[in-house]
């Protein structure tokens, strides 16, 4: 069988030179040594951020506008839960990678009914400790068809002091109300998470929920966390963050993706492309040349160069 | 408390950021002392002399 | 009655034999290198791995008393951040190894695996960190969750993969990343090791005379 020509980018003429002593164990050793203590040193510096998390709780009192705008949203399906789509719910096709609706194709795996879940259950849950009001506005609510319960979400207003206006007969003014009285107490965080039972350790609904109000979004302004601010790469405080983020939310800050409603999907799919480059780069022509073209190597190897010939150059 | 105050940091950053604004870039100087400090490395790693060791022949 | 010729089919037999040709002792534990190792750009590979045993390590003792301890104890809080610079210091290293790495063309001479497998890493090292940042019980898990799910779920991942389940995220961060990550670094410290280091370029004396 015929030999395929050498190629430099590709193949090496293996070493049959000289040696040197090499205690791999104490290089291994002396290694961990030096990490350790720069870690160490680090951490006592500059210690680590904690910044306390947020509950329904703690939303609803700093900012009880913003909660009852947004528990009116979930009702008349305005928020960004409700009209998400795959794996929540079937809202939306959500983005698309050319003709391939690939969010939508892996279904709904993790149902989440915005009005249900979020407002109409954790109320219907007080059971025998609500109010004559409330029981009032939940059966009011139950009877009603769907096309009702939209009409009505959609007429209430919500101000700056809570519900500005309702038509007549509206349950939806109460069901806020006591959503908000339920939020602020706590009880509505508990309620979010035990739908399951007694155990859980799985926070999809009170976080969707406290995601789609305006008040949190303010918080992680505040801390540069955004996307328009290349918040995947930042930690809160002053602390370097995710450096090795930077290509992925860069691609978010560029034409086209900054304007596309796919951006999300277009971003996965480059950064995909450009880590199959990384990974297969010795098999890819002219990417794999570039190491041998910048010469970088003549630094690395000097001294390899240097004692095997005064003359020698290195021939590529 | 003496191993509390020890292990609390000296020079916590918990303030907030200070970010370097251009155009649309936008980077924190916590990653700007990162991302140099990377490149030094590289650099200083390449140009720095390396101790020479004692050469066994081999059979060219 | 048991012969030469069944012994040396068995699988242990066959499983010893390829080992050992392929990782004889000396290749293993080697007490020398090639006189052309003679950079400080060597070293980001071992302070790597260095990093990486500092970042399991500090992650067991944050295991000890569980994921919100760090919240309520100074001591927890130190371990946290020490388990923070490592993953810092882990990347810094390897970045640089990769930039290193890639300038040396270290695929070459059958060495393609070698460089794939640290690449896997690589990604498979973002995504133990993501795990990680969600599992952090606090508001920077809250938001990088609720954030990270979009792109997540852009791509059908997000129906098994839910970035809001925070015991299904902190498994992954314990238990299958860890594992994959350090199953990858070993292979790829093995094939250095089986491989040896990759040359350098040919010089033109070297070609006369090869």
């Amino acid at each position: 069988m015929a030999k395929r020509p050498f190629n430099p980018d590709r193949d090496v003429a293996e070493w049959h030179g000289g040696s040197q002593p090499y205690d791999l164990l104490r290089e291994g050793f002396v290694a961990l040594i030096a990490v350790a203590i720069l870690i160490t040193s680090l951490a006592l510096l500059f210690g680590s951020p904690d910044e306390k998390s947020v509950t329904i709780r703690s939303w609803a009192r700093a900012d009880a506008t913003d909660f009852v705008t947004t528990a009116l949203g979930e009702l008349s399906g305005a928020t960004t839960s409700a009209g998400y789509g795959a794996p929540y719910n079937h809202a939306s096709d959500g983005p698309a990678l050319g003709p391939l609706h690939i969010q939508r194709m892996a279904g709904v795996t993790i149902p989440v009914d915005s009005i249900q879940d979020f407002v109409i259950a954790p109320l219907d849950s007080l059971a025998a400790g609500r109010s004559a009001s409330l029981t009032a506005a939940l059966l009011r609510w139950h009877a009603a068809t769907s096309p009702q319960r939209l009409l009505w979400a959609n007429a209430t207003v919500v101000g700056a002091l809570g519900v500005s206006s309702a038509p007549a007969g509206d349950p939806v003014p109460e069901l806020l109300s006591s959503l908000s009285a339920m939020a602020t107490s706590g009880a509505l965080d508990q309620s979010l998470i035990a739908g399951r039972g007694f155990f859980s350790m799985d926070y999809t609904k009170p976080l969707l929920f406290i995601a789609d109000g305006n008040w949190f979004t303010t918080l992680a302004d505040r801390q540069n966390l955004l996307g328009t601010q290349w918040g995947m790469m930042n930690e809160t405080g002053s602390y370097p963050g995710q450096a090795w983020l930077w290509l992925y939310t860069f691609w978010y800050q560029i034409a086209p993706f900054n304007s596309s409603g796919n951006a999300d999907v277009l971003v996965f799919a480059t950064m995909i492309f450009l880590s199959g480059l990384l990974i297969f780069l010795p098999f890819l022509p002219g990417l794999r040349s570039l190491p041998r073209w910048s010469k970088v190597y003549r630094l690395i190897w000097r001294e390899h160069y240097r004692r095997t010939g005064e003359a020698s150059r290195p021939r590529i | 408390m003496y191993f509390e105050t020890l292990v609390g940091a000296v020079f916590p950053l918990t303030h907030p950021g200070h970010y370097f604004h251009w155009h649309f870039i936008n980077v924190s100087y916590g990653n700007i002392v990162v991302i140099v400090l990377m490149v030094v490395a590289f650099v200083a790693a390449l140009v720095a002399p390396f101790p020479g060791r004692g050469r066994r022949g081999g059979h060219r | 009655m048991t012969t030469q010729h069944d012994i040396s089919r068995q699988w242990t037999t066959r499983a010893r034999h390829g080992l050992l040709s392929a990782l004889p002792a000396d290749k293993l534990l080697p007490d020398g290198q090639p006189t052309y190792v003679a950079s400080w750009i060597y070293v980001f590979g071992v302070a790597t791995v260095s990093a990486l045993v500092m970042v399991i390590a500090t992650g067991c003792v944050l295991a000890i008393y569980g994921p919100t301890w760090w919240h309520v104890s100074s001591i927890g809080h130190f371990v946290n951040s020490l388990h923070l610079w490592s993953v810092e210091v882990f990347f810094f290293a390897m970045i640089v190894h990769l930039w290193g790495k890639f300038f040396m063309a270290a695929w070459r001479g059958g060495r393609a695996l070698t460089w794939m497998t640290g690449g896997v890493t690589f990604l498979t090292s973002i995504g133990a960190g993501l795990t990680g940042y969600v599992s952090q019980t606090n508001f920077d898990a809250q938001w990088i969750a609720t954030q990270a799910k979009d792109g997540i779920n852009s791509t059908g991942i997000g129906s098994v993969f839910n970035l809001l389940d925070l015991g299904q995220m902190l498994m992954w961060h314990i238990v299958l990343l860890p594992l994959a990550a350090v199953a990858l670094t070993g292979l790829h410290v093995l094939m250095v090791r089986v491989k040896g280091v990759v040359p350098p370029f040919a010089t033109e004396t070297e070609h006369h005379h090869g």
